[in-house]
């Protein structure tokens, strides 16, 4: 009993981003129960909401998380236009899909980036992070800012794509498909990357049902959701895209689909591009209506929802969000109970823990609540592993 | 059979049904029933839980709890009135695992007692945040209540 | 002999990064500054694992009441001269969190801060810019 010692994982280590508490309690090399303590990000802005207007309150939530910066404002838009069904107008619909889909793009190769540190793989880090700027370029020139884009609003969007901007766009888009098929190929024909993370963190088909986790996590564990094809919103119904579904559960498949979902991003943001309505970019919206409204998007993490009720007046009443990590960090106890210490810091992060989603890793001993293993030194144990492996290649 | 035909067949008058589109249904129960109606919906419909909201209003607490139906394209939000003073409401984490922090979340922002929940401690809020204060609630209803009492 | 440390100071800067309760924005663009684009090891800044080996402190974020006393503890492990540089509009005023009832104070009430690189996010020339700022503040 005395022998269980817990791992913290944060606050404040520069590697997982933000201030999060992980503690792992292990007995010998393997992790016996977990536990997590949010709230160093907590920063109120679900009752800071109902002081802003609702114009004020698009800006609010985009400072929620910085990596998926736009999926809250695309949620919380929705919300408020669900209240009194606001229609919007088409070209609007195409331009919100084409800046979700980007940052989907910009998200998933981030996540790739930090596995790929995790591991020990540094070179994958440098290259996702060097190939993230063309999507980054992308952005500025649509919306003048490389995150935070402020291109939402309630009614449609803020700033138009011009129609000469678009060849420049696809020919960007194409450069990035290239590496993004390239990096997807190399990641997972390569034997070591899979004997490190086949198997390991396993999510049961029924507890990712029961946990009723979203997003990457939920689809690599068979469970087939996907708000943009099973609630279709903005211009989703109106492009082709595959929903990438995987049996296997383990950390493997959760990069593999985040993998290829970048490939059909890319697909559908040249067919926005390519089909994209001339048109007015924004629909005039008096009031928002009395009663309550529900937004949901599919973010790079999973569904983000948006719950508004309105009054009579211009501040919401009532402005209730949920961010994706939210259902999913939770699982993080069911994949990584049974594992060995050194795969903790990759099961975690397999989730995807945008902690600053959500609100916001260490081994710590069960009777004294002392650190015994830092951050760092799990990071260097799941690097080790990958050492050992690759020397049996 | 669509969803609002099951739902009515099982609960009849019990339940009053708000179709506000076809991929808006907003189902009202008693809190004594609300069990029962999640139960049924996750359960034997295979419903996602999406997340609950709770929001303080002058009767007291009205939590609405989204599931979602992903193959159906439609959201169901099953709203139940937790009546003040005493604010005590069923947790549901004994059948449905996914509603564990949402409910400690409740708990804590508004100060919801969900009876049966194994671990009903601090979430979000600071751990030297003052016991009794419960950052979601309209203090509006205080000043209310003494000009009631007027 | 002071000269002589202040010149070796001037000639490498070891950087550590903490975000307080940050929407992450930030953070990210600071380890951009590490990848290839901008790759600012050529210039020596390297980004440490430890507060007791950086001269330079990046904050990013609001304080909030769950993380305040961390905050000064680890403020506290930074060995002397230190430089404290405030990314981001959260760590220079409070951006849009001001009136947030787990806002505690600004940054600069808690800690000295000697650089203030403003904006949301700031992009990663600014920070540059910001820590070259600093070093100038040394000489």
């Amino acid at each position: 009993m005395s022998d269980k010692k817990m791992i913290p994982i944060g606050p404040f280590h520069p590697l997982l981003e933000e201030p999060e508490f992980f503690k792992f309690y292990v007995e010998g090399e393997r992790v016996v129960d977990a536990d997590v303590r949010i709230g160093y990000n907590h920063r109120g802005i679900e009752k800071l909401a109902e002081s802003k207007t609702y114009d004020m309150d698009v800006f609010l939530v985009e400072r929620i998380c910085g990596i998926c910066s736009t999926s809250h404002p695309f949620a919380f838009v929705q919300a408020a236009e669900d209240i009194s069904g606001i229609e919007i107008p088409e070209r609007a619909k195409f331009i919100r899909t084409i800046i979700g889909e980007l940052e989907r793009i910009h998200s998933h190769l981030l996540w790739v980036g930090l596995a790929g540190h995790f591991i020990g793989y540094n070179t994958v880090f440098m290259w996702a992070w060097k190939y993230r700027e063309p999507v980054l370029d992308v952005f500025e020139a649509i919306s003048g800012n490389r995150n935070h884009y402020g291109m939402f609003k309630v009614g449609g969007v803020r700033r138009d794509i011009k129609e000469a901007d678009i060849p420049a766009l696809l020919s960007a888009l194409d450069e990035i498909e290239k590496f993004c098929s390239m990096l997807t190929k190399a990641v997972m024909d390569d034997p070591v990357l899979q004997a490190r993370t086949k198997g390991i963190g396993i999510l049961k088909k029924q507890d990712a049902l029961d946990l009723c986790v979203v997003g990457p996590v939920a689809r690599a564990s068979g469970v087939a959701i996907d708000i943009r094809k099973d609630l279709p919103y903005a211009a989703y119904d109106r492009v082709d895209f595959e929903k990438i579904v995987l049996p296997d559960g383990d950390v493997f498949s959760k990069a593999a689909v985040r993998l290829l979902e970048t490939i059909e991003s890319v697909k559908i943001i040249r067919q926005c591009l390519k089909e994209m309505p001339v048109g007015p970019i924004e629909a005039e919206v008096r009031e928002v209506g009395i009663g309550e409204g529900i937004g949901q998007h599919e973010a790079p993490r999973g569904e983000v929802i948006h719950y508004v009720r309105s009054n009579n007046s211009n501040y919401p009443e009532r402005h209730k969000i949920r961010a994706p990590s939210f259902m999913n960090v939770p699982s993080f106890k069911k994949t990584v109970i049974g594992e060995m210490i050194a795969d903790a810091a990759l099961i975690t992060a397999g989730v995807d823990p945008c902690y600053c989603c959500t609100e916001r890793m260490a081994v710590v001993d069960q009777a004294t609540d002392k650190i015994l293993l830092s951050g760092n030194e799990l990071v260097r144990l799941c690097q080790e592993k990958t050492e050992k492996l690759r020397k049996c290649f | 059979m669509n969803l609002t035909d099951k739902i009515k067949e099982k609960f009849g008058e019990k339940v009053g049904i708000f179709e506000k589109s076809r991929r808006r249904l907003y189902v009202t129960v008693s809190r004594e029933d609300a069990k029962e109606m999640v139960r049924f919906l996750f359960r034997d419909l295979k419903a996602r839980f999406s997340i609950a909201t709770g929001i303080d209003i002058r009767p007291g607490v009205e939590i609405l709890y989204h599931l979602a139906f992903d193959e159906l394209g439609v959201m169901v939000s099953v709203r139940v009135l937790v009546e003040k003073p005493e604010l005590k409401m069923d947790s549901f984490t004994d059948f449905m695992p996914a509603v564990d922090w949402i409910e400690r979340e409740i708990h804590e922002m508004l100060g919801v007692d969900f009876v049966g929940h194994p671990n009903l401690k601090r979430l979000l809020l600071p751990d030297d945040w003052p016991e009794g204060e419960h950052p979601y609630r309209k203090n509006t209803f205080e000043s209310e209540k003494e000009n009631d009492e007027r | 002999m002071v000269n002589l440390f202040k010149w070796g100071l001037k000639k490498s800067l070891w950087v550590f990064h903490l975000g307080a309760s940050a929407c992450n924005n930030c953070d990210i663009e600071i380890l951009d500054l590490l990848t290839p684009k901008f790759d600012v090891e050529r210039f020596g800044i390297v980004l440490v694992g430890s507060p007791r080996h950086a001269d330079v402190l990046l904050v990013s974020g609001i304080v909030n009441r769950q993380s305040i006393e961390r905050f000064r503890r680890v403020y506290d492990q930074v060995p002397n001269p230190k430089l404290v540089v405030a990314i981001g509009a959260c760590a220079c005023s409070a951006n849009m969190f001001r009136d947030s009832y787990n806002f505690v104070k600004p940054l600069d009430q808690i800690i000295p801060v000697d650089v203030y690189v403003p904006g949301c996010p700031p992009k990663p020339e600014a920070m540059i810019a910001g820590v070259v700022k600093a070093l100038q503040k040394i000489r």
